[in-house]
């Protein structure tokens, strides 16, 4: 069953990636070109999933959108691993010190805001665009790769071999790069994983309000949210943007469920 | 007739062999000791009775309990059988018992899951069950929760589970190997007594031939999934029998050591842990974990340390290594401070090395065999590169006696013993004078540990190390150390030449630990 999930997934994943670097080289139609003539056809031989109120291809836009949502929650979880996972690592190293209690506090005081609520205040304050819901979602990657790390640290840390590299003379910080981390990568790439979709939402969310990428850049969220006054006129507006926020966020989901059951030889019971 | 009767039973998980035509018959006020050491089949052949066998199990043969054929039974009918007519006791207290239920309840579970009775019924005769495993409710009660217990106190949770219903049949798969020598003691006497006033069949698994020895009326020795040889002890004749024998009381040759400098000088050495809290603000008292303890380890010389879970010997060790500070006392190496003003003084660490109990986990299983032997050259100011490093690697993985190219292999292809020798070869790549063993032998099968020991000797005498042998097993650091010291609650209550220690024990502590020992009978 896993196996089979994690294929689904995996397949899932690579076309919607696949199809945001395509987007890069070729898409059938400019996404930039209105052609009223054209508006809000029914999915057909020269439009294969229709076209929107401004007679745009909606292929196209789902193409260049999931460069976007792609992009953003890419860059949002870089962020939340690359500023979690050290500060996870840092506390663990320091366990019950000042420092310690000060970065997971700060984890909590994160945690205690309703992220879309935070991400709706920052591009307040500066301004909505694609670069600042990065950052929103980003920040809240964050504790969730911090405490995840100290976790699975900690335990590591009453492990007999990190009192070896103690006995070799190796500091916290070292032994923290040299032994912790290489055996959290599991951990870390099954997480990773599961935050990429939920950044997908997240961005989505975002744009569906308005607070994520502007006009003219397409982007999933968006396009739902225009399609919500001509949803009785023309249902393939919403329905292919939703299908494919469904598709990719449920992909991730079997990829990474998928992945931690194929990388844990503890659940890996039907191997052979 | 016999309680059990197994009869020509063959077993393969996935299509591999484990057991092969293993015979063996129980009968009802007997005990039976099964030997063997890791993957000899003795913990499957158990498991085969209670058909609790991993998936892809397939068995042939016959096993007869009570007259009944269990390969035949169908799971309905074995879950009868399980808990009701055959009860088992394992290895680890702690993971055997639920940590989320009380004792009283976890007993009452095995009553209530086989006889139609009562909660309240259940629970009188889980604490009778107690009371007759020398848990009596008014000492510990039935609402105590597994945690609460001593290691001793959970075994006989486990064990009260087990006789619960008065099985037929008891099988205790290394019932002891994970308490102290004196819990050992009491837990095997216990084991003894249940068996005689219940007329009940035991089978008794163990690698430990001297638990067997005092136990069992009849030894089943079993190797690589057979039966090698069945009998009373003395009678066992087989030369894999008598080479079990010979390695498990192994006395390494070494020449007599003569008194030198001291290398090691400890002094005062004060190891405190705050106490718990209590209340809002208030702290129990500091638990001294070392307690006021001087010794010194001279040039070349083997020192045991021995004592029982808890007694601050392993505290000790770190403290000695530098891995944690003390609150009070000196410790010097060769004249040299441990920890110089604030932190730990390098020049010493690098002369001192160590090896831990657990041959799984003291590896990163991520690092190839030579980056891990390599580890320690870190100390080094100036740290061997490329070709001298790799040279470096394979002399020390040789004078293990393994193979250079082992080097480039992960630690998860070789097997304990081998994985105990990468990590003394990890200890000697720095040519450490002084080098703590940490139980480095304990979790060793007796021939890998007789091997061990030779080669602990080989190279004490060849490259004049010194060894800080710690350890919770009286035998072996009887046969493989010049000096002794016995550690309790913190303290050394005993300290002298290791003969005149296990001859003429003065400390009342040293003489229980001694007499709770299990010894083999000289006549084997």
């Amino acid at each position: 069953m896993s196996r089979t999930g994690l294929i689904l997934g995996a397949v899932l994943t690579l076309l919607f990636t696949g199809a945001a670097i395509l987007s890069l080289v070729w898409v059938p139609y400019d996404i930039e070109a209105m052609r009223i003539a054209e508006r809000m056809q029914p999915p057909g031989a020269a439009h294969p999933l229709g076209t929107d109120h401004f007679g745009r291809d909606i292929l196209s836009m789902i193409m260049v959108g999931a460069r976007t949502s792609i992009a953003v929650a890419l860059v949002a979880v870089g962020i939340g691993m690359g500023l979690g996972v050290p500060l996870g690592l840092l506390a663990a190293a320091r366990r019950g010190g000042w420092l310690d209690e000060i970065i997971m506090r700060g984890n909590d005081l994160i945690f205690a805001f309703p992220s879309l609520l935070i991400a709706v205040m920052i591009t307040a304050v500066f301004g909505a665009g694609a670069v600042n819901a990065i950052i929103a979602i980003g920040i809240f990657n964050i504790p969730v790769f911090a405490r995840l790390a100290r976790g699975a640290a900690l335990s590591l840390w009453t492990r007999d071999f990190v009192l070896a590299a103690r006995v070799a003379g190796k500091g916290r910080l070292r032994i923290s790069a040299e032994h912790i981390l290489p055996n959290l990568a599991n951990l870390l790439i099954v997480q990773g994983t599961i935050q990429f979709s939920l950044g997908i939402l997240a961005e989505a969310g975002l744009s569906y309000v308005g607070l994520g990428a502007q006009p003219p850049i397409p982007s999933w969220g968006r396009m739902l949210a225009d399609s919500q006054t001509m949803i009785s006129m023309a249902p393939h507006m919403a329905l292919f943007p939703g299908l494919a926020i469904l598709l990719t966020v449920l992909g991730l989901n079997l990829m990474g469920d998928g992945l931690r059951d194929w990388l844990d030889p503890r659940l890996r019971r039907d191997a052979r | 007739m016999s309680l059990l009767r197994i009869e020509a039973l063959g077993l393969s998980i996935h299509g591999h062999e484990v057991l092969r035509d293993v015979s063996l018959h129980v009968d009802p006020g007997e005990i039976v000791g099964v030997i063997g050491e890791s993957g000899s089949g003795k913990s499957m052949t158990a498991l085969s009775v209670m058909q609790l066998l991993p998936r892809g199990a397939r068995c042939e043969g016959r096993v007869m309990l009570a007259g009944q054929d269990v390969l035949s039974l169908r799971e309905r009918a074995l879950c009868g059988l399980r808990g009701q007519a055959v009860g088992m006791v394992f290895q680890e207290p702690m993971s055997a018992l639920n940590p989320l239920q009380t004792i009283g309840a976890q007993v009452a579970e095995t009553i209530l899951i086989h006889e139609r009775v009562g909660r309240r019924e259940a629970m009188m005769r889980a604490a009778e069950a107690l009371e007759r495993v020398e848990l009596p409710p008014e000492r510990v009660a039935l609402s105590r929760y597994p945690h609460e217990l001593s290691g001793g106190q959970r075994q006989r949770v486990g064990l009260a589970m087990a006789i619960a219903l008065r099985p037929r049949l008891l099988i205790a798969d290394e019932p002891t190997t994970a308490l102290d020598v004196t819990t050992q003691a009491e837990v095997l006497k216990l084991l003894k007594r249940l068996v005689q006033e219940d007329g009940m069949g035991l089978m008794l698994i163990s690698h430990d031939l001297g638990v067997v020895a005092g136990m069992a009326e009849r030894i089943v020795i079993m190797r690589q999934g057979r039966v090698v040889e069945q009998g009373r002890f003395g009678t066992l004749a087989h030369p894999y029998s008598r080479a079990l024998l010979e390695a498990s009381d192994h006395v390494p040759a070494r020449p007599a050591h003569e008194g030198q400098a001291p290398l090691l000088r400890v002094s005062e050495v004060v190891r405190a842990y705050p106490g718990k809290r209590s209340g809002w603000r208030g702290r129990a008292a500091p638990v001294r974990a070392v307690d006021g303890v001087s010794f010194d380890i001279r040039q070349g010389e083997n020192l045991g340390l021995v004592g029982e879970s808890g007694c601050g010997k392993s505290t000790l060790a770190r403290a000695i290594l530098g891995l944690e500070p003390v609150e009070d006392g000196r410790i010097e190496l060769d004249g040299q401070p441990v920890f110089d003003g604030h932190g730990v003084n390098r020049a010493v660490r690098r002369r001192m090395q160590v090896v831990f109990q657990d041959p799984y986990g003291s590896f990163n299983p991520r690092w190839s065999v030579a980056r891990l032997v390599a580890e320690p050259l870190y100390l080094l100011d100036d740290p061997p590169k490329d070709a001298a490093r790799k040279a470096a690697v394979a002399e020390a993985l040789t004078s293990v006696g393994l193979k250079p190219e082992d080097g480039a292999r992960y630690i998860h292809e070789f097997s304990g013993g081998q994985r105990q020798r990468i990590a003394l070869a990890r200890a000697l790549i720095i040519r450490p004078d002084l080098i703590v063993l940490d139980e480095a032998v304990s979790a060793l099968d007796v021939s890998i540990r007789a091997q061990m020991l030779d080669l602990l000797a080989d190279l004490s005498t060849r490259l004049g190390l010194t060894y800080l042998f710690i350890s919770h097993d009286l035998s072996v650091v009887r046969n493989v150390t010049d000096r002794v010291l016995v550690m309790q609650d913190g303290r050394i209550v005993e300290e002298g030449a290791t003969a005149q220690v296990f001859e003429a024990p003065r400390h009342p502590y040293t003489r229980r630990l001694i007499a709770a020992t299990p010894r083999l009978p000289v006549s084997a």
